[in-house]
């Protein structure tokens, strides 16, 4: 294993560089995808299993090619048997232990099931994986995730491919304070400023596929969005300034001139 | 006897083994990223080639996409 530099995002033991993981969820281009990859400096990339009829193929040496660690999903799955199932095929498929865990408890906003979510977490855990939940933006759900052993935690911004933005930063903030493994926005980032609010709120890293994946332009929104991840923890380590709700002069009253006209 | 593939049923000779299947849908034996699910378990690809399948038995042959 490689020694973590000083800033370096460290999952389950491992140093990334890279605080942007590429969701490849919505190309449907593999050329576009290998572009945005290279723009977004990501070493993580979801991947999601479907049947190879609907699975064109060359994605995964696509990934490999970027330089970037594969990330299976469990999308589409609604229980923790489902989803501790694709699981393991996606073990057997990838030969990796790391997982995008995902129970979903509803269609129609691919809202998290957070008592099936917590349950195959734990099995999957007990099974060697490294697991990394999408889950709501609830702080005990998040801290009851990080007990059974989660590697890190990914609460939602807003829904799924909403590009809603961050709905509640209060929550995020608070997730945050609540568990000392990392945490990655997931779901609902729009554009660059929403990745660089998740980071200035001291998420760890941002998970982004939608909003770069159906840009008009992927690529050149890849860039943006991993200079917001950069811009953010920057401002995040910089510590902002407190909010006052008056205005406080930046410019100092002292030696302010006498420009009274003469009488 | 008869198989489902995908979803699809299909019918096979008696002696017909995961590998087998998985070549007709269509996956090169040195592709990389394919799992193979039998009745809801994985069978490691090491087992293909060794593992019968059984009549009425449900494959799924997965690989990856774009997702996540």
């Amino acid at each position: 294993m490689l020694d973590p530099r000083p800033d370096d995002l460290v999952i389950a033991g491992v140093p990334l560089t890279s605080r942007l993981l590429l969701g490849s969820g919505g190309f449907t281009r593999l050329d576009r995808f290998e572009r945005a990859l290279e723009a977004s400096g990501s070493e993580l990339v979801t991947v999601a299993l479907r049947r190879v009829e609907q699975a064109p193929g060359g994605l995964y040496d696509a990934i490999e090619r970027g330089g970037a660690r594969v990330l299976p999903n469990t999308a589409g799955c609604y229980t923790a048997r489902e989803a501790v199932q694709t699981a393991r095929l996606a073990r057997e498929a990838f030969g990796t232990d790391w997982l995008k865990l995902e129970v979903i408890g509803d269609r129609r906003t691919l809202l998290p099931d957070a008592v099936e979510l917590l349950r195959a977490a734990e099995e999957l855990v007990a099974d060697g994986f490294v697991v990394l939940p999408y889950t709501t933006d609830d702080a005990v759900l998040a801290r009851r995730l990080e007990d059974v052993g989660c590697a890190a935690v990914m609460p939602l911004g807003s829904p799924i491919g909403s590009g809603l933005g961050l709905r509640n930063p209060h929550a995020i903030a608070l997730l945050r304070d609540a568990v000392s493994v990392p945490v990655i926005l997931d779901a609902g980032i729009g554009t660059a400023s929403d990745a660089a609010l998740a980071m200035e709120l001291g998420c760890d890293a941002v998970l982004c596929a939608t909003a770069i994946s159906r840009a008009r332009e992927p690529e050149r929104m890849a860039t943006a969005v991993r200079l917001a991840v950069e811009a953010g923890r920057l401002a995040r380590g910089a510590g902002r300034i407190p909010r006052l709700d008056h205005a406080q002069a930046s410019t100092s009253d002292a030696g302010i001139p006498d420009l009274t006209p003469a009488p | 006897m008869r198989v489902t593939v995908n979803g699809d049923p299909r019918d096979v000779p008696a002696d017909c083994t995961v590998a087998t299947v998985v070549a007709e849908a269509g996956v090169a034996p040195d592709e990389r990223g394919v799992a193979v699910a039998v009745d809801g378990d994985v069978v490691p690809r090491s087992r293909w080639a060794a593992t019968p399948l059984n009549p009425e038995a449900r494959v799924e042959v997965l690989r990856a996409t774009a997702g996540g």
